[in-house]
């Protein structure tokens, strides 16, 4: 109740203006512009941590192409030559790399945004900045690997063959909904984390079992109807379907084709999005004292 | 409040209402889900600590405000509740203004990064954007005098070197209040006066400066007003001077307790004093004794006993003694030693103030009028002898252990001793 109160007198005072746990002096927008220096702050963390990462290593960002080609290799190989699953899909290996650049993104930028409060505790005990810059920085360090990523992928793409149209573009929708879905996911993980540390291996392994359940390797046409209709209710298998779908121009089924109503994974995500965000801001008041 | 006529009001800066803080302390951590479902199953397992306590205060632009008080009083709770880290479990702050804290340097610098980086990344931690730290850049450098090594890496940097360059960076994020923890303080003497010349720099510039010290000497010298802080409770606010010297006879009546304690526990232990080698000497060699220290105790100028003194104050020095045997010239002597440095301070005997004891009284007074040592702890040695120093009847070492206070502008005094003094002015 009292600290509700504190809140209340945080975000309902209407002057001074008061910004997250900070009254700053009330002249207005200007000062909420003002607060936009933690847009610099975030840029700052982001960009130092791509450099840190591969600092002191010779083939530096290669090295973060290494892991989802050497997996996309194993995997085809596997699904091509032994299960046969794949050779009736067009442009093959591309829909498969796409499939596992998208999860490993997912995958990557999830685990590593847990931990981003956590280890960040020196920072956090000493000075105030809103902490949710924690966790956006860090899922932006691996938004940047992962457009890099995209990079190598689409030179690959036109190796072998496959045409950009127009509608390509809308795969920056996907990657924006996909960003969104992480950002919302990384709020609960993060947070949680600081009391929690168990969720770092339970989300291993629900990630695990969430590759499978997502059609990355095998063509959702396969699976039982009663299944994938399940199946496309995950915001990840709309985004990996719609993505094929827009940038290698094949069609596979997505939401749309199971459920009249198929704004199911948007819906999700957003709901995620917010309600992880306000749990966020809860949590976060005591992370100094808890972390 | 307002004064009729005066058209300019006191801005308030910053205002803390009824803020209070109360941390829950787990018996047990409880960092995994299993534990944590089972312990909400169970009755309560922590207990509560009210590191502050409704407190309230308003602070002035311009002012150079002091918090003072001993550890554990809830002053850096405080400081970080006001600093945004902690959010507070009842009450109100409101801050108008930036608000710089300066609880530690170069929060956030990243060994592996360089100089340059370094100052972008810490600036940008300290709310700077990046063209704020551009334009800023050289001078920051400057002040560090790093000019030649900008682009060399942080770890490579000596530790003076990398601690000149955090401070130049705090020192240029300009804010309009600060918060300065002691911490900062700690170093060498040259070091701690630039930074206190550097807020008093920002005062002069009419930016306001909050100091959380427990060092009564930093608050008389620094503060206009201070606050004076006792498990999490607001004792005292007012004039810095008034507040320090609050603070300094809390500490006396603290430790006279405290003092008190432990001499009990030591007379119930040894049966009186920590006699030692000469003592044992007497014993081992069977010889029986002479004469005797049986107890020393100490007054202060009502007559009532203390361990606790302050300087300048007057003090008696009673010493109890028993003779068993005829002797010649029996001989009393009062050592004052520095625990610290186990340095001798002062020492006499009866015979070279050619004073002569009594053998029919059990005891002498030793009288101080103006204790002229400055505050630290000290002990005494109290000995008794016949006709020269080698032929000891008893000897009592670290007897005793006096603890002196020095309050007001005295306490910024350095040694051991306070010599009177005035300054005047030359040709």
């Amino acid at each position: 109740m009292a600290r509700k109160e504190y809140l209340a007198s945080i975000y309902l005072q209407p002057k001074p203006f008061i910004y997250d746990g900070f009254v700053l002096k009330s002249e207005g927008m200007k000062q909420l512009l003002k607060s936009k220096n933690y847009f610099g702050l975030i840029k700052e963390l982001a960009l130092t941590d791509f450099k840190l990462k591969y600092q002191n290593s010779v083939l530096g960002y290669l090295w973060s192409l290494v892991s989802p080609f050497s997996y996309f290799l194993v995997l085809y190989l596997v699904f091509t030559k032994v299960f046969k699953v794949g050779g009736d899909i067009p442009h093959y290996p591309i829909y498969l790399l796409l499939g596992v650049m998208i999860f490993s993104f997912w995958n990557e930028a999830t685990a590593i945004a847990m931990g981003s409060i956590v280890s960040r505790g020196d920072l956090i005990r000493k000075v105030y900045f809103p902490r949710i810059v924690l966790v956006i920085s860090s899922t932006l360090t691996s938004l940047i690997t992962f457009i890099l990523n995209m990079l190598a992928l689409v030179v690959l793409a036109l190796f072998t063959g496959v045409t950009f149209g127009p509608s390509s573009l809308l795969f920056f929708l996907l990657v924006l909904e996909l960003y969104v879905f992480i950002m919302g996911v990384s709020f609960y993980l993060s947070a949680l984390f600081v009391k929690f540390r168990d969720i770092g291996h339970i989300w291993g392994v629900l990630n695990q079992i969430l590759f499978y359940a997502t059609p990355i390797v095998y063509p959702l046409a396969l699976v039982p109807n009663k299944f994938a209709k399940f199946v496309v209710l995950s915001p990840l298998t709309q985004i990996i379907q719609d993505a094929r779908r827009v940038l290698i121009g094949i069609s596979v089924p997505s939401t749309g084709d199971y459920w009249a109503f198929n704004l199911w994974p948007h819906l999700l995500i957003a709901v995620i999005f917010v309600s992880g965000y306000f749990l966020f801001q809860r949590m976060a008041a005591k992370f100094a004292e808890e972390v | 409040m307002s004064q009729i006529g005066t058209a300019k009001k006191e801005e308030v800066v910053i205002k803390v209402e009824n803020v209070s803080k109360t941390f829950k302390i787990p018996h047990e951590r409880h960092t995994s889900l299993k534990s944590a479902a089972l312990n909400s199953l169970r009755k309560k397992n922590y207990t509560k600590f009210e590191a502050a306590n409704d407190i309230s205060f308003e602070v002035k632009k311009g002012e150079f405000l002091g918090i003072i008080g001993r550890n554990g009083s809830g002053k850096s709770t405080l400081l970080k509740m006001l600093a945004g880290i902690y959010a507070p479990t009842n009450g109100k702050i409101t801050i108008n203004g930036k608000l710089s804290p300066f609880l530690e340097l170069g929060v956030g610098f990243n060994p592996e990064l360089t100089a340059r980086e370094n100052v972008y990344l810490g600036g940008a931690i300290l709310g700077l954007s990046h063209k704020e730290v551009e334009a800023k850049f050289d001078d920051i450098i400057r002040f560090a005098e790093l000019e030649e090594f900008v682009d060399m890496k942080f770890k490579n940097f000596s530790s003076g070197m990398q601690v000149r360059l955090a401070f130049a960076l705090s020192i240029n994020a300009h804010a309009e209040i600060l918060l300065m923890d002691e911490v900062l303080a700690v170093g060498d003497s040259n070091f701690r006066a630039k930074c206190m010349n550097e807020f008093l720099k920002y005062k002069k510039e009419g930016k306001t400066v909050l100091l959380v010290t427990h060092d009564s000497g930093a608050v008389t010298n620094y503060c206009d007003r201070a606050i004076l802080l006792r498990d999490g409770k607001i004792i005292k606010i007012g004039k810095a001077i008034e507040v320090a010297d609050r603070y300094v006879s809390e500490n006396i009546k603290d430790d006279e307790i405290r003092l008190g304690k432990e001499e009990d526990i030591r007379k119930k232990q040894n049966k009186g004093g920590n006699t030692r080698d000469i003592t044992a000497d007497i014993e081992n060699k069977k010889v029986k004794k002479t004469a005797e220290i049986s107890g020393v105790k100490l007054f202060d100028i009502e007559g009532k006993e203390k361990l606790v003194f302050e300087t300048g104050s007057a003090i008696d020095i009673m010493i109890n003694y028993k003779i068993y045997r005829e002797i010649q010239g029996f001989n009393i002597g009062v050592g004052l030693y520095n625990s610290e440095k186990d340095e001798r301070v002062f020492s006499i005997d009866t015979h070279m103030d050619k004073f002569m004891i009594d053998k029919n009284k059990k005891s002498v007074i030793l009288r101080i009028d103006n204790l002229p040592i400055l505050k630290g702890n000290y002990y005494l040695n109290v000995a008794c002898f016949g006709d020269t120093e080698n032929t000891y009847y008893d000897i009592k070492q670290k007897y005793l252990d006096v603890k002196i206070f020095t309050k007001g502008r005295e306490s910024e005094y350095r040694g051991i001793c306070n010599i009177e003094h005035e300054w005047d002015l030359g040709e």
